[in-house]
């Protein structure tokens, strides 16, 4: 599996969603992705990634797309 | 200086004068937000004869009494706006409050949170045991001051896990296997200081009879949600930090003071055994019988200031609780703001009498 289809997967796993439903998702627009679902992401990208976020960046992690940008800058993770 | 702005300032790092001026800035804003968007809130101020041409200083501003959020529903956004309803504690039968909150008050109260924790912590995040059941956080849309408190502090927890089941009971291998995977790092503790001690003092204290000891030596516990149950056990503070200490080696203990009507602003308790005001929050102690304010060591009702409330008009709320302001800017510690002491809450003669004193002088009355 690439970084992409990780990150995907993470997403779907934790929200119940299909990969097409992932492009433009924000925080906070559907049910799952409230602040408990937050932590759950949170916590399967760290198993997945093998990384541990700084609190700066889970706060600011806000949609799919800058969940995408905050893990290969910060975390070297190339997409 | 916008909430954006507002967010980057160091909790701690602002003065008496600088500060004041921040906050009376802030909460004037607010104060015209509410009566614009909150019709319950506006018929208030009117009734109050309120003028904000007037204000001066962010002590001037009206403060709503908090049990008016269970009697009212006060909001200030459309109802579609709303992502997360929260509820106080109250014990069964008892009216709760309820607060909604939309997207921008809501993370903003991660973001202050955040901040105020981290400059007692540091801003890593570490292995976390929440000292609670996973039950308290299952009703995601509603969210009681138990479950909300754990769910702010779980961001600084990188693994973690419940002590409790749902019967309350502690899970000793659980707990266990989970200090020995992360040996030798310091480990984060939170919960509600009578769960604390019910569930989880009192038990280590029992299995170290049986010879079963937990080393927490590198633990850091955050307790909140008062004292009150606490009473008829006669634990005071400095038993509670001298036993937990004794059972288990427990030392880095913060006490914090904080309500689900200001969630985010909370108030930690320093390494002198001091609550602290941050910028984001501030703490006003009244008069009972005029509301004027307290000086420094004089006994008073705890009025609160929080600079975060977008979705609901509890920017400036007085509690029904009393304390006692030690100082200002001038804490051994170094952190800068108001510095004081909770001593519990008023009784309930107390807070009738302090509503009718608020009907007097505010021409409205709210006895609940
Ligand atoms: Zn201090």
């Amino acid at each position: 599996m690439n970084n992409t289809e990780k990150y995907n997967q993470a997403f779907m796993e934790t929200f119940e969603l299909k990969a097409e439903q992932l492009p433009g998702l924000e925080y906070q627009a559907i049910p799952a992705w409230d602040s408990v679902g937050h932590m759950g992401l949170v916590a399967a990208l760290e198993d997945v990634f093998d990384i541990m976020m700084d609190t700066d960046d889970i706060i600011d992690f806000s949609s799919y797309e800058k969940g995408m940008e905050i893990l290969s800058k910060n975390y070297n993770i190339k997409f | 200086m916008t909430i954006d702005d507002i967010m980057q300032i160091p909790p701690y790092s602002l003065g008496k004068d600088e500060k004041g001026k921040i906050l009376t800035e802030r909460l004037v804003d607010l104060t015209e937000h509410h009566r614009e968007n909150c019709p319950e809130y506006r018929a208030i101020l009117e009734a109050m004869g309120y003028d904000g041409r007037k204000v001066r200083n962010y002590k001037d501003l009206p403060f709503l009494p908090v049990r008016l959020f269970k009697e009212l529903s006060l909001k200030s956004v459309p109802q579609e706006e709303v992502v997360k309803t929260m509820t106080s504690s109250g014990t069964s039968g008892q009216a709760v409050s309820r607060i909604y909150l939309d997207r921008t008050t809501s993370a903003n109260q991660q973001k202050a949170m955040v901040k105020v924790v981290s400059d007692f912590t540091g801003s890593g995040r570490m292995p976390m045991v929440i000292l609670d059941c996973p039950s308290v956080v299952k009703d995601r849309r509603m969210f009681s001051a138990r479950g909300a408190g754990i769910l702010g502090f779980s961001i600084f927890g990188a693994k973690k896990i419940y002590a409790l089941d749902d019967e309350m009971r502690l899970d000793v291998d659980g707990l266990a296997a989970f200090l020995e995977k992360y040996n030798g790092r310091d480990i984060l503790l939170f919960g509600f200081t009578f769960m604390v001690w019910q569930h989880f003092y009192k038990e280590l204290l029992r299995l170290k009879g049986e010879r079963i000891t937990f080393d927490l030596s590198r633990g850091i516990l955050i307790h909140g949600g008062g004292w009150k149950k606490l009473v008829s056990e006669a634990v005071s503070p400095e038993e509670f930090h001298k036993r937990l200490k004794d059972v288990c080696g427990l030392d880095r203990i913060h006490d914090y003071y904080g309500m689900v009507e200001q969630t985010g602003c909370i108030y930690m308790q320093c390494e002198y055994g001091h609550l602290h005001a941050s910028v984001f929050s501030d703490v006003i102690m009244r008069r009972p019988l005029d509301f004027s304010e307290c000086g420094i060591g004089e006994k008073g009702i705890i009025q609160v200031v929080s600079v975060l409330p977008e979705s609901y008009p509890g920017h400036s709320l007085l509690t029904e609780d009393e304390g006692i302001l030690l100082g200002e800017d001038d804490c051994p510690c170094g952190r800068k703001g108001k510095y004081f002491e909770v001593l519990g809450r008023l009784k309930d003669a107390e807070i009738r009498g302090c509503s009718d004193t608020y009907a007097v002088k505010f021409g409205e009355k709210y006895d609940g």
